[in-house]
C-alpha cells in the first residue's frame, strides 16, 4: 500500500514538473539565429564569388554543411578565425586556391571609354554601377564591394580595381608612418 | 546615484569639491608663453581653410575658384543640422578648391580652399544682434550656427546644437582649466577678455536656462580667476570655482565630477545627467557672433616649446599655415636634430607631417619642443616590455585597466579590449606619462579604436552589401517572373488572335470553295439534267470530298476535280446510282458526326479545343463546307464539315443557280491568293487542327462500333465500318482511280505532317 501511495506520488510529481516544464519550454523559447544567418554576418559580403558558389549566402550555406571555412579571399584571416570561433573548427589559413587577401579595392569605369554596353550592370551583384544602353556608366564608390565580377565581361576593358583611397576618417593611427613630402 | 542639486550647491558655497580618480601633476611650463598679451599676427598670403574642422558634416562649397571674396563672408552652407559653415578669415581671391594636408595626425589630404590674401581685410556687412534678449532662441542658435561655431575646447562639437538641449540643464559649467602643459591661451583670453567670455555665458544662459552657472578655472591661473570674478561680479548666478591643478581636470566628464560628484555614463552625454559644458573660446566666439555679428574666423593659439624664442600667444586667423605662425615666433628648424612640431598639448597633441597644416577651430596649441625637451614617450622608440607594475591603473580618470587594454590591443583581440570599455578611454595619455617602460600606451589604445570603428563600418558595409544583393537577386527573379507571365498572355493572345484570323480567313476561302463545288455540281447538273441525281452529287461531291480531307486538302480538290471529270464521262445511271450511294454514305457519316460530337463534349481532354472547334463548325452551315482546297487548315474543317452534311447540301443547292463555272475558276485562285497572307496562322492552325482531327478520328473509332449495333441497316453498312476506310473506299467508288488517290494522299498527308512540324517548331521559337 505505501509503495503505491509513494509511486502514485511521485507520477504525480513528475506530471506537474513534466507540465511546467513543457509550459516554459513554450513560453521561453529563444528565437535563435540560424546557423546559416549567423555565418552569413561573419562573411565580408563581397559577392564575389571566388569560393567558387554564387555570393555569401551560398557559402554560408555549405560552410554549414560542412564545407571548408578558409575559401574567403576577401574576409581573409580576420573571417577564417571568427568562423572558426563560431563553428567550432581549427582556423587553417587561407586557402591559395581560391586567391590571396588582398588590399581593400574599388572598382573604377574610364568613363571616356566606356561605350555603354550595360554588360558590367548585368554582372554587378550589388546594383553599384549605373548607367543605361549607349551611355556612360559609372561606379557608386560607397556601394562597390570591390568584388572584381565588373572586369571581366567588359568588352573594351575600361574598368580598373583600384585600392580604396584612404581618408582620415578610416585612418589607423600606424606609428611609423611613411614621411609626407609637399613635391609642389 | 548622482548627487542631487541642493547638496552639490551647497558643497559649492562652502568652497568644497570633489575628486575625480588617478590624474598627474606634469610640470606645467605655462609661464613660457602666458607672460605676454595675445599678439597680432601679419596677415598671411595663403590660407587654407578646411571644410571640415568639426564632428559632423561638412558643408557644400559655395564658392569657386577666382571668386573675390571679403573677410566673414561663408565658404560652405548646408542644411544639415550637424553641418557648420566655414568662413572666408580675411578678404581676398580663391585659389584653388582642392586638398591640402589636414590638421589630422594622419596628414591626409582633405578638401581646402585655399584663399589668397588681398591684405585688405575687408569685413562683410555684419548683423550683430545686441537685442538678443527680445529674439527667439532659434534666431540665436541660427547665428551661432551661421557664424561656423563648434566647440573650441577640442572635440569641435556643433555649439548650436549642444545649445539646444531636449532635457532640462541644472548646470551650464564653463571649462577654463586648461589643464595641458604649455597651452595658456584660454588664459590669456580670461584675463584680457573675461568681460565679453561673460557676455558669451549670458547669451548661453539665455539658450540653456540653467539652474546654476559654474566657472571652473585651475588655481594655476589666479590671473584668470581674479578677471573673471570681476567680470562676473554683477551676476551672483555664475559661480567661480578655483579647481586644483591636476592633469586631466579639464576632460568634460572629469570636470563634472569634480564640481558636481556626477558620472557621465559610458557612451552617454553631459545632458544625460543634466549638465552643459562649453569652452571659454566658445563663449568668447559665442559673444563675438552675437553681439558684433563676427563668425568664428580667428582664435587664440598659443605658440611654445624651447625651440621657439618669440613663445606667446597669437591671434590666428583660421586657414592660417602653421609655418607662418612659426615665421613669426624666430622659430629655426634648421637648429634641431630632429624638428617636430606639434598641435596641440604635449599629452594629447599630434607630430604634424610638415609645417603647411592650417590652424582650425579646434587648434589650441603649437608645441615646437627643443631636442630632448619632451622626452621619449612622443616618438614611442623607447618602448620597452610591460612590467606590471600597474602605475598605468593608479593614474587613469576613467578608472580603466590600462594594462589588460595594452594586452588586447596589442593582440588585436579587438572584443575582450572593449570588454574592458576601451571606448570610455579619453586618451589623456596619463597612463603613457607614467609608465616606467616608456610604452605609448594610448596610440595602442587609439589603433585599437580606429580597428573597432574601421570594422564597425566594414559591417555596416557589409550589411549594406548583403541588402542590395537580396533585393537585386529579388528583383532579378520578380523580373523573370514577369517576363515568362508576359510571354505566357502574349502566346495566349496570339492564339485567340490566331484562330480568329484563322476563322476569317477560312470563312473567305470556304465561301470561295463553296462556289467552285457549286459550280461543279451545276457541271453536273447540266450534263445530268436530272434534280434528284443533283442533289445527290452535290451531296456526293461533299462527301467525296471529306474523307481526302483529313490527309490533305489539295489532293482532295484534284480528286474532287478529277471526279467531276470522271462523272461527266460516266453514264447517268452509273451515276446516279453512286451518288445514291454516296448520299446514304453521307446521311451515315453525319449520325456519326453528331454521336463524334457528344462524344467529344464529355471528352475532358478536348477542353482547349472544344471552342476553336465550334468557331471553325459554325461558318459552316450557311458557307457551305467544302472550303478545304488550299490549306492544310481544312483538315480540320473537312472534320467537321460531316457534322452537317445536310446543311452543306442545302448550300451547294442554293448556290448551284447563281454561279457558273467561270466564277468558280475565278473563285479558286482568289481564295489561294488570300492564302499566303495567312499561311503562317493557318501552318500553327492545321498543327492544331491535325490534333484535332486524330482525336476526332480516335473518337469516331470508338463510336463507330456503337454505331453499328445501333443501325444495323445494310444500306448503312459502309458507315458501320471504320470511317477513313469508308470514305476512302467510297471516293474510290467516285472516282475509280485508286491508286492516285492512294499516292496523292500519301503525298499529302507527309506535306501536311511537315508543315504541322514547322509550325509547331515555329509555335515553339514563338513562346
Amino acid at each position: 500500500m505505501s509503495i503505491s501511495i509513494a509511486l502514485l506520488a511521485m507520477a504525480a510529481l513528475a506530471l506537474i514538473f513534466g507540465a511546467i516544464l513543457g509550459y516554459a519550454a513554450i513560453r521561453f523559447k529563444v528565437e535563435s539565429d540560424l546557423l546559416v544567418e549567423q555565418i552569413d554576418a561573419i562573411l565580408p559580403q563581397t559577392q564575389c564569388g571566388q569560393c567558387g558558389y554564387p555570393g555569401c549566402k551560398p557559402y554560408a550555406q555549405a560552410i554549414a554543411e560542412g564545407d571548408a571555412i578558409n575559401k574567403c579571399p576577401p574576409g581573409g584571416d580576420a573571417t577564417i578565425k571568427k568562423l572558426a570561433d563560431l563553428m567550432g573548427v581549427e582556423a587553417t589559413s587561407l586557402d591559395s586556391a581560391h586567391g590571396q587577401e588582398d588590399v581593400k579595392k574599388v572598382a573604377v569605369i574610364r568613363e571616356d571609354e566606356c561605350i555603354g554596353c550595360t554588360k558590367c550592370i548585368q554582372a554587378c551583384p550589388v546594383d553599384a554601377i549605373v548607367g543605361a544602353a549607349k551611355q556612360m556608366h559609372t561606379v557608386i564608390a560607397d556601394e562597390c564591394t570591390g568584388c572584381d565580377l565588373c572586369v571581366e565581361p567588359c568588352p573594351v576593358d575600361c574598368i580598373d580595381m583600384l585600392p580604396r583611397p584612404n581618408s582620415s576618417a578610416a585612418w589607423r593611427w600606424q606609428l611609423t608612418p611613411i614621411d609626407i613630402k609637399q613635391v609642389s | 546615484m548622482q548627487s542631487a542639486f541642493e547638496d552639490v550647491m551647497t558643497k559649492l558655497n562652502a568652497k568644497e569639491l570633489w575628486d575625480f580618480p588617478g590624474g598627474i601633476k606634469p610640470e606645467q611650463h605655462k609661464q613660457l608663453s602666458n607672460q605676454t598679451p595675445i599678439d597680432k599676427l601679419p596677415l598671411p598670403e595663403r590660407l587654407y581653410v578646411p571644410l571640415k574642422q568639426h564632428i559632423g558634416l561638412e558643408g557644400h562649397v559655395c564658392v569657386e575658384p577666382g571668386q573675390h571674396v571679403l573677410k566673414g563672408q561663408p565658404l560652405t552652407k548646408s542644411m544639415n543640422p550637424f553641418a557648420v559653415p566655414v568662413h572666408a578669415p580675411t578678404s581676398g581671391t580663391i585659389i584653388n578648391i582642392a586638398p591640402h594636408v589636414a590638421a589630422h595626425p594622419s596628414g591626409l589630404p582633405e578638401l581646402s580652399i585655399e584663399i589668397a590674401s588681398d591684405q585688405q581685410d575687408q569685413w562683410i556687412p555684419l548683423q550683430p544682434m545686441p537685442d538678443y534678449q527680445q529674439r527667439g532662441k532659434m534666431a540665436i542658435l541660427g547665428a551661432i550656427c551661421d557664424a561656423g561655431i563648434s566647440g573650441m575646447g577640442g572635440a569641435g562639437f556643433p555649439t548650436h546644437i549642444k545649445s539646444s538641449p531636449k532635457k532640462t540643464v541644472e548646470f551650464l559649467i564653463i571649462n577654463g582649466i586648461e589643464c595641458e602643459p604649455y597651452i595658456s591661451a584660454d588664459d590669456r583670453l580670461m584675463r584680457e577678455h573675461a568681460w565679453q567670455i561673460r557676455q558669451g555665458i549670458d547669451v548661453l544662459c539665455h539658450l540653456l536656462e540653467p539652474q546654476a552657472v559654474l566657472i571652473g578655472i585651475e588655481d594655476n591661473k589666479p590671473e584668470a580667476i581674479e578677471a573673471m570674478n570681476v567680470a562676473c561680479r554683477e551676476n551672483p548666478r555664475y559661480q567661480i570655482c578655483s579647481i586644483p591643478t591636476k592633469y586631466p581636470a579639464g576632460g568634460e566628464k572629469q570636470l563634472i565630477q569634480v564640481l558636481t560628484n556626477r558620472e557621465v555614463p559610458s557612451s552617454g552625454l553631459p545632458i544625460d545627467v543634466g549638465i552643459i559644458m562649453h569652452n571659454v573660446g566658445t563663449c568668447f566666439a559665442i559673444a563675438d557672433a552675437i553681439f558684433s555679428g563676427k563668425p568664428l574666423i580667428e582664435r587664440v593659439v598659443t605658440v611654445t616649446g624651447q625651440a621657439v624664442h618669440k613663445r606667446g600667444n597669437y591671434w590666428a586667423l583660421i586657414g592660417t599655415p602653421v609655418a607662418h605662425l612659426l615665421a613669426h615666433s624666430d622659430y629655426k628648424a634648421i637648429k634641431q636634430k630632429h624638428p617636430v612640431t606639434i598641435m596641440g598639448g604635449p599629452m594629447m597633441g599630434f607630430t604634424l607631417r610638415n609645417n603647411d597644416v592650417p590652424v582650425v577651430k579646434t587648434t589650441n596649441c603649437i608645441l615646437v619642443p627643443a631636442d630632448r625637451e619632451l622626452g621619449g614617450s612622443i616618438t614611442g622608440d623607447k618602448e620597452q616590455p610591460c612590467i606590471r607594475c600597474g602605475a598605468c591603473a593608479d593614474a587613469c580618470p576613467a578608472s580603466l585597466l590600462p594594462q589588460q587594454l595594452l594586452w588586447h590591443a596589442k593582440a588585436k583581440e579587438l572584443d575582450k579590449a572593449q570588454d574592458y570599455h576601451l571606448f570610455d578611454c579619453i586618451e589623456c595619455g596619463a597612463c603613457a606619462y607614467v609608465c616606467p617602460s616608456e610604452i605609448p600606451l594610448v596610440h595602442y589604445y587609439r589603433i585599437a579604436k580606429a580597428d573597432v570603428r574601421i570594422e564597425q563600418q566594414e559591417k555596416q558595409k557589409s550589411d549594406k552589401a548583403r541588402e542590395r544583393f537580396e533585393r537585386r537577386a529579388k528583383r532579378l527573379l520578380d523580373e523573370q517572373q514577369a517576363r515568362e507571365e508576359k510571354h505566357r498572355l502574349a502566346a495566349e493572345a496570339r492564339k485567340q488572335a490566331m484562330a480568329q484570323q484563322g476563322n476569317d480567313a477560312k470563312d473567305k476561302i470556304a465561301a470561295a470553295l463553296a462556289r467552285a463545288k457549286a459550280k461543279k455540281a451545276q457541271l453536273a447538273d447540266n450534263t445530268e439534267q436530272n434534280t434528284t441525281a443533283n442533289q445527290a452529287k452535290s451531296a456526293a461531291v461533299t462527301q467525296a470530298n471529306t474523307p481526302e480531307q483529313q490527309p490533305s486538302d489539295t489532293p482532295s480538290t484534284l480528286q474532287g476535280s478529277a471526279d467531276d471529270r470522271l462523272a461527266t464521262g460516266a453514264s447517268a445511271n452509273d451515276r446516279v446510282q453512286a451518288a445514291i450511294a454516296r448520299a446514304k454514305a453521307k446521311k451515315a457519316s453525319a449520325a456519326l458526326a453528331n454521336d463524334k460530337l457528344n462524344a467529344e463534349a464529355t471528352l475532358p481532354a478536348s477542353g482547349t479545343n472544344a471552342p476553336s472547334s465550334q468557331n471553325i463548325e459554325t461558318p459552316l452551315p450557311t458557307e457551305s463546307a467544302s472550303a478545304r482546297k488550299p490549306s492544310a487548315v481544312q483538315a480540320a474543317s473537312a472534320e467537321k464539315s460531316k457534322e452537317k452534311p445536310k446543311n452543306r447540301v442545302d448550300a451547294s443547292k442554293n448556290t448551284n443557280r447563281v454561279e457558273n463555272e467561270g466564277i468558280a475558276d475565278e473563285a479558286l485562285p482568289k481564295a489561294s491568293v488570300s492564302n499566303p497572307l495567312d499561311e503562317k496562322q493557318q501552318k500553327i492552325a492545321s498543327a492544331v487542327a491535325k490534333a484535332k482531327a486524330k482525336r476526332l478520328n480516335n473518337a469516331s473509332k470508338a463510336e463507330s462500333s456503337q454505331t453499328k449495333a445501333a443501325k444495323p441497316d445494310t444500306d448503312e453498312n459502309k458507315a458501320e465500318s471504320v470511317r477513313a476506310a469508308e470514305q476512302i473506299d467510297s471516293s474510290e467508288d467516285d472516282t475509280q482511280s485508286d491508286a492516285l488517290n492512294a499516292k496523292k494522299q500519301q503525298i499529302a498527308a507527309a506535306v501536311a505532317k511537315a508543315k504541322a512540324k514547322k509550325a509547331a517548331q515555329a509555335a515553339e521559337k514563338g513562346e
